[in-house]
């Protein structure tokens, strides 16, 4: 644990970090900003991942381990995010999420 | 041992299936000649199946210890619902299912060499013969049937066939009408044989007439000192049962089916509904005997309903003037007086004469009653025509059918020494044994049943010269040989012993003729005669004044006592008007009122909430952070709890 950093203050920030994720999926119109904010919550999620496994169990691996296949989850996933964006974009002339609702009822 | 012996009569079953699956399925692309060659062929290996059998059960094997046993040469278990509940299907062989083998096998036979001729030419002629087919296989499974099970089941197929044979000519409404009144009447009366035999397998725990007639049958005993409404149980189920045959063999008040059937074709009506189906109800009695023995109620009842038919019955042919109609009444007061003879009859020995009179009249009467309805096929193939007064003086020109006519008729009238004598004698006796009322009612309808054959017989085949327009012309070959065949069977069936062969109970008896019953009755039948040749044989007036001396009973007579009117009064004003319309109401309203009240309700439901499906997705997000919210609130709660 590096000096002066408790797992308090770490929680803090990935506690921040997920519900700034979450007000940014839920407020932003733009689907790159929600892709971003989406973003920010699985990362989140890794820096817990990371710290409890520090924490509790120093001796073993799998939390970081979790954390390196949640990264490469996501990086997968903004790349077929992405994907969907831009064929949206294509369709709708324009990435407001207000606009993409041709699935409703 | 004896049982393998009769194994082979379950090829009678296979091959008649078969030959109505092939010309029924294949009937339209061969030639109609081939297909009726196909089922002729079948029933005539049935036939010799059967004629072999009867030879090797009544005079090699059949005897067991000096009595005719009842043998199972083919079970098979069927349907195991539960180890109690098994149904089976099988062949049994005893006295009066090898009678009625022989029976159903040369009736049937003749019918079909017989309906070449008749109906040749006609549009369909190979679903006839594949309906004659399936009613063959149906017959004979039911009077081989080893529990009650099969044989309601090839009861209700028997009924089926009967029903497509009326309604053969399917494009003409009266045709039509009578098949399904003859179904449902048949059905109706069916519902009581059901109720009948899921009590008695109640009581019993068995369908197996094996079981339930057996020496150690429990029947009787199962139901005794047990009664519902005052009336003891085993004769409810008993009468019950009865309703079903009453309602196979058209004993009033269910025979209004019968009369009506007549519009099938003439040789379905000598094969259906004279001979085989309609006697399937007085079977049915016989074969259930062992049982309705421990219910003498029941008997009385099926004796008084066979009197009151017999002569009831008697009464309307006497004025019908349409000649299968007559024919059918006959038929209708012959199986009164064979229900009658059940009714009024003992178990074992001489005791056990009714029993043996009734299947002895029931073979005699599907002979000659099948050959009257074949001879009057005959005219109405000659003359085109069912109304006797367009007939007269055929004897001319229809010799063969006259002289086979003559001799049915003095077959079914008790004249010696044609069979209907010996069988109708038996009878009497039978009747007179139990109860005199009994006899002087069979005796005189005895006489009515030879005044209005003889009736027919004098204004088809005697009379005035008549000019016909078409000069009739005597019947092909084929139809010669059925008729000249069932002739000679009429002749001298009545030979045959009887009491010998077929008993209540399997062990032969000598039965003693007598004369002072036997005399009345010749007498009587001579009486009717010469009243029918007084008025029929000249030309005259005497027919009409009888008439009209007494004219209530001649309308009634020949509206046949507004039977018909009755039962629509019933089933118009009562049963659709008083239980017909409120079910329908019910259904209308209730039943399918609450379903499409389910469907409205959840129809506005989603119109009025298909608003949150918005497609807006950040919609979904807040309710999806709140219900998350909401949960850990709630875990929280109950955890801090």
């Amino acid at each position: 644990m590096i000096e002066g950093i408790g797992v308090f203050d770490v929680l803090v920030v990935s506690t921040a970090m997920f519900f700034i994720g979450i007000y940014g999926f839920l407020v932003r119109k733009n689907l790159i900003t929600i892709l971003m904010s989406v973003e920010l919550v699985l990362n989140a999620v890794v820096i817990n991942f990371v710290i409890f496994n520090k924490y509790l169990y120093p001796e073993m691996l799998q939390g970081y381990m979790f954390g390196l296949f949640a990264i490469g989850i996501a990086a997968a996933e903004a790349a077929v995010a992405i994907a969907i964006i831009l064929n949206v974009f294509r369709r709708m002339k324009g990435i407001d999420v207000e606009h993409v609702d041709t699935m409703k009822y | 041992m004896h049982t393998e012996l009769f194994s082979n009569t379950i090829w009678i079953l296979v091959v008649l299936f078969f030959a109505f699956v092939i010309v029924g399925l294949f009937g339209n692309r061969l030639k109609p000649m081939l297909s009726g060659a196909i089922s002729t062929a079948a029933i005539l290996f049935a036939a010799v199946i059967s004629y072999t059998t009867a030879y090797f059960y009544f005079f090699e094997q059949g005897m067991i210890d000096g009595k005719y046993a009842m043998l199972i040469p083919f079970e098979h278990e069927w349907l195991r619902f539960a180890d109690t509940l098994i149904i089976n299907m099988g062949i049994m062989i005893d006295p009066i299912s090898v009678m009625m083998l022989v029976v159903v096998t040369t009736v049937s036979s003749m019918v079909h060499i017989y309906s070449f001729g008749y109906m040749k030419g006609e549009k369909g002629f190979e679903r006839y013969y594949a309906f004659l087919s399936l009613f063959s296989f149906s017959m004979l499974g039911l009077v081989m049937s080893t529990n009650l099970f099969q044989m309601y089941i090839f009861w209700e197929l028997v009924g089926v066939s009967s029903y497509l044979l009326i309604g053969f000519y399917y494009q003409k409404p009266s045709a039509v009408a009578a098949s399904k009144k003859a179904f449902i009447v048949t059905r109706f009366a069916d519902l009581g044989f059901l109720i009948g035999i899921l009590l008695l397998s109640y009581y019993t725990r068995t369908f197996d007439f094996a079981t339930l007639l057996g020496p150690d049958s429990t029947a009787i005993s199962s139901m005794t000192g047990l009664s519902f409404m005052g009336i003891s149980t085993i004769t409810w189920v008993m009468v019950l049962i009865f309703m079903g045959g009453a309602g196979k063999s058209a004993m009033f008040p269910l025979h209004i089916w019968l009369p009506d059937a007549m519009e099938g074709p003439t040789p379905v009506s000598a094969l259906i509904h004279a001979a085989t189906m309609v006697v399937a109800g007085v079977f049915l009695v016989a074969r259930l005997f062992g049982i309705y023995i421990g219910a003498p109620d029941a008997l009385a009842v099926i004796a008084f309903i066979g009197a009151f038919t017999s002569l009831f019955a008697a009464i309307i042919a006497v004025t019908q003037n349409d000649i299968k109609r007559v024919l059918a009444f006959s038929t209708i007061s012959q199986i009164g007086y064979m229900m009658l003879a059940l009714g009024v009859s003992g178990y074992g020995g001489e005791e056990g004469l009714g029993f043996m009179a009734s299947m002895f009249h029931l073979f005699t009467h599907a002979m000659f009653k099948a050959l009257l309805f074949l001879g009057a096929g005959a005219v109405i193939h000659a003359v085109h025509s069912n109304y006797m007064s367009e007939m007269g003086s055929l004897r001319k020109y229809l010799p063969i059918t006259h002289i086979t006519f003559l001799i049915a008729a003095l077959a079914i009238s008790g004249i010696p020494p044609f069979a209907g004598f010996f069988s109708k004698d038996e009878i009497l006796v039978a009747a007179w044994a139990n109860n005199q009322l009994y006899f002087w009612t069979e005796w005189f309808v005895a006489g009515l049943t030879a005044f209005y054959m003889f009736r027919l017989y004098f204004s088809v085949f005697c009379g005035e010269n008549r000019n016909y327009e078409k000069k009739p012309h005597e019947a092909p070959v084929s139809m010669l040989i059925a008729l000249v065949y069932l002739a000679i069977a009429s002749a001298v069936v009545g030979f045959i012993p009887f009491s010998q062969l077929v008993t209540s109970d399997g062990i032969p008896f000598d039965i003693h003729f007598h004369w002072n019953i036997a005399l009345p009755s010749i007498g009587i039948a001579l009486v009717g005669i010469g009243i029918a040749a007084w008025m029929y044989l000249k030309p005259g007036t005497a027919a009409d004044k009888m008439a009209a001396s007494m004219p209530g009973l001649y309308k009634l007579s020949l509206n046949k006592f507004y039977i018909d009117e009755v039962w629509l009064w019933i089933t118009h004003k009562i049963i659709f008007k008083g239980i017909s319309t409120p079910i329908a109401w019910f259904d209308k309203h209730v039943v399918d009122g609450s379903m499409n009240g389910i469907a409205w309700v959840t129809q506005r439901v989603s119109e009025k909430s298909k608003g949150l499906q918005s497609g807006q997705l950040q919609q979904y997000g807040y309710a999806m952070v709140l219900g998350a919210v909401a949960f850990v609130l709630l875990l929280l709660y109950w955890g801090a709890r």
